[in-house]
């Protein structure tokens, strides 16, 4: 009974953080674009706009739920639901720090795969709004999310495959331990050539799952109002909103356990008991927040792509790429480089 | 034995209505949410019986890949509705068969269940690594394996060349 509420207890608070978490990254990413489009972003609600979410958040509440005549309700209602709890659902695997106190059940030796379901389930959300909304921008919103994540799932499993093959393990937590020689050189990201391509096509196909942009198509204003989300609005429209951003957090998470050592860093292992925990869960979050400015700094910076381009990008550049890592680093693995 | 007791009991029954779900219900889209609901609690089943990658596997092809295409097929299709007048006639005779075949299935479970009661060993518990697994698909199975891949080179082939237009 013990271990059943430590856990209800571990999920409690991851779920506290990430929704703490997706509140601010709405700020963060407002406040970033803002300043690289020489603006100043909210700063009217609280000192620094820091009240803003919460504001937001009051205001999504209190507005009416509108829901379409034709609309297929008890989809209509689950769709958010839907899209809410594979997002929240990843982060159980992750190795937030050093020590079991701060994972939950990273050392499952099938980690990898319960990722790839996860994500893999993660469409439905979308699919299904756009097809209950019954609405025309609405369908082909959620036609071209199913499409979309479909194809960049298959190099977004291979590049992790490369991650599995390089640690010999398929657990977040030995993935983890397998990147730590002392040095900065021990992480993924550095094992030249192969750690770096992965990296990159993890970054990319990522991007794509969680449809922002450059490969927002699913909400392409001009071509779709507003794709999937265009009939929802309130706290349901909130719920998507939700599981974008707690889904960039999560991928950003898994970018720093894959490719940048996770948790690891200078002294987190010479420290005594409580500092060297506390210490790799503060390295753990900098390289998490590094790699949520770094989508944020794509989003102000890249074009959105054409549909086509999208696709062929996927089929014919990410996938044939990404298949030729996983040979050359099952090679460089068997001749003993790594 | 307990709590596991209860958590089969309770994930058998969700698999149970989501299977009956799945045939009763008249909208496809409904159909394939059952199906999903259906394969997930499976995949708990097989957590339960000690086969965590059964499990992840079952939900990430499964669950995940497979039936995205069908409700994106569906969805594309606009066929999530049945019109009934198209599709009584082509049942005429389909539907007395399939009843038929449905008891002798069901006359056959039952027969292997009623002779096997407490006669079938416990099943051996064995490494259910994704190592182990690995291993042993690439070594003991190796056949079978290979078989498998060349039969579902052919079926992409297959769709490639079916979807090609001159």
């Amino acid at each position: 009974m013990n271990t059943l509420l430590e856990i209800i207890l571990k999920a409690a608070v991851i779920t506290l953080v990430a929704l703490t978490g997706f509140a601010y990254l709405t700020l963060l990413e407002r406040k970033f674009i803002s300043r690289l489009q020489a603006r100043y972003g909210p700063n009217r609600v609280g000192p620094f706009g820091l009240l803003q979410p919460v504001a937001e958040a009051l205001k999504l509440i209190v507005k009416e739920s509108i829901m379409p005549d034709k609309a297929d309700r008890p989809m209509f209602f689950l769709a958010p639901i839907m899209a809410v709890v594979p997002a929240l659902a990843i982060f159980a695997v992750v190795p937030f720090g050093k020590g079991p106190v701060l994972q939950l059940a990273s050392n499952v030796n099938v980690g990898m795969l319960y990722i790839a379901a996860v994500i893999g389930t993660a469409v439905y959300g979308v699919a299904i709004a756009g097809w209950a909304s019954n609405n025309k921008y609405a369908s082909l919103g959620g036609l071209r999310a199913a499409a979309q994540v479909v194809s960049y799932e298959l190099a977004l499993g291979l590049s992790m495959v490369t991650v599995v093959l390089l640690a010999s393990s398929a657990s977040l937590a030995e993935i983890v331990e397998a990147q730590q020689p002392g040095n900065i050189l021990g992480w993924n990201i550095f094992k030249l050539p192969v750690g770096f391509v992965a990296a990159s096509i993890f970054a990319m196909t990522s991007l794509a799952e969680l449809a922002r942009a450059p490969y927002d198509l699913v909400e392409a204003e001009q071509e779709l109002t507003a794709g999937y989300i265009t009939e929802y609005s309130g706290m349901k429209f909130a719920l998507f909103f939700m599981s974008e951003y707690i889904k960039m957090i999560a991928l950003s998470a898994l970018f720093a356990t894959f490719f940048l050592g996770g948790w690891s860093g200078p002294f987190v292992n010479s420290l005594a008991s409580p500092f060297g925990e506390i210490l790799s869960l503060v390295y753990f979050i900098v390289k998490v927040l590094a790699c949520l400015l770094l989508m944020v700094l794509v989003r102000a910076t890249l074009p959105r792509l054409r549909y086509d381009k999208l696709m062929a990008f996927g089929w014919k550049m990410l996938l044939p790429v990404s298949l030729l890592n996983v040979v050359v680093t099952a090679l460089m693995i068997v001749l003993g480089i790594f | 034995m307990s709590v596991e007791f209860f958590l089969f009991l309770l994930v058998a029954a969700v698999a149970v209505f989501a299977a009956l779900g799945l045939l009763l219900s008249r909208n496809a889209i409904y159909a394939a949410m059952f199906l999903i609901l259906n394969m997930a609690s499976v995949a708990v089943i097989y957590l339960l019986l000690n086969a965590p990658f059964i499990a992840a596997v079952q939900v990430a092809v499964y669950a995940g890949a497979i039936m995205v295409l069908f409700v994106f097929v569906i969805m594309l299709l606009g066929a999530e509705k049945l019109n009934p007048a198209d599709t009584k006639p082509a049942l005429k005779w389909q539907r007395p068969l399939s009843i038929v075949l449905g008891m002798a299935l069901f006359l056959l479970l039952g027969a292997v269940i009623l002779t096997r009661l407490g006669g079938a060993a416990a099943a051996k518990m064995i490494d259910t690594s994704p190592l182990a697994i690995g291993k042993a698909l690439f070594t003991t199975y190796l056949l079978p394996f290979e078989v498998v891949s060349v039969l579902l080179l052919a079926a992409v082939v297959g769709a490639v060349v079916l979807t090609k237009k001159s």
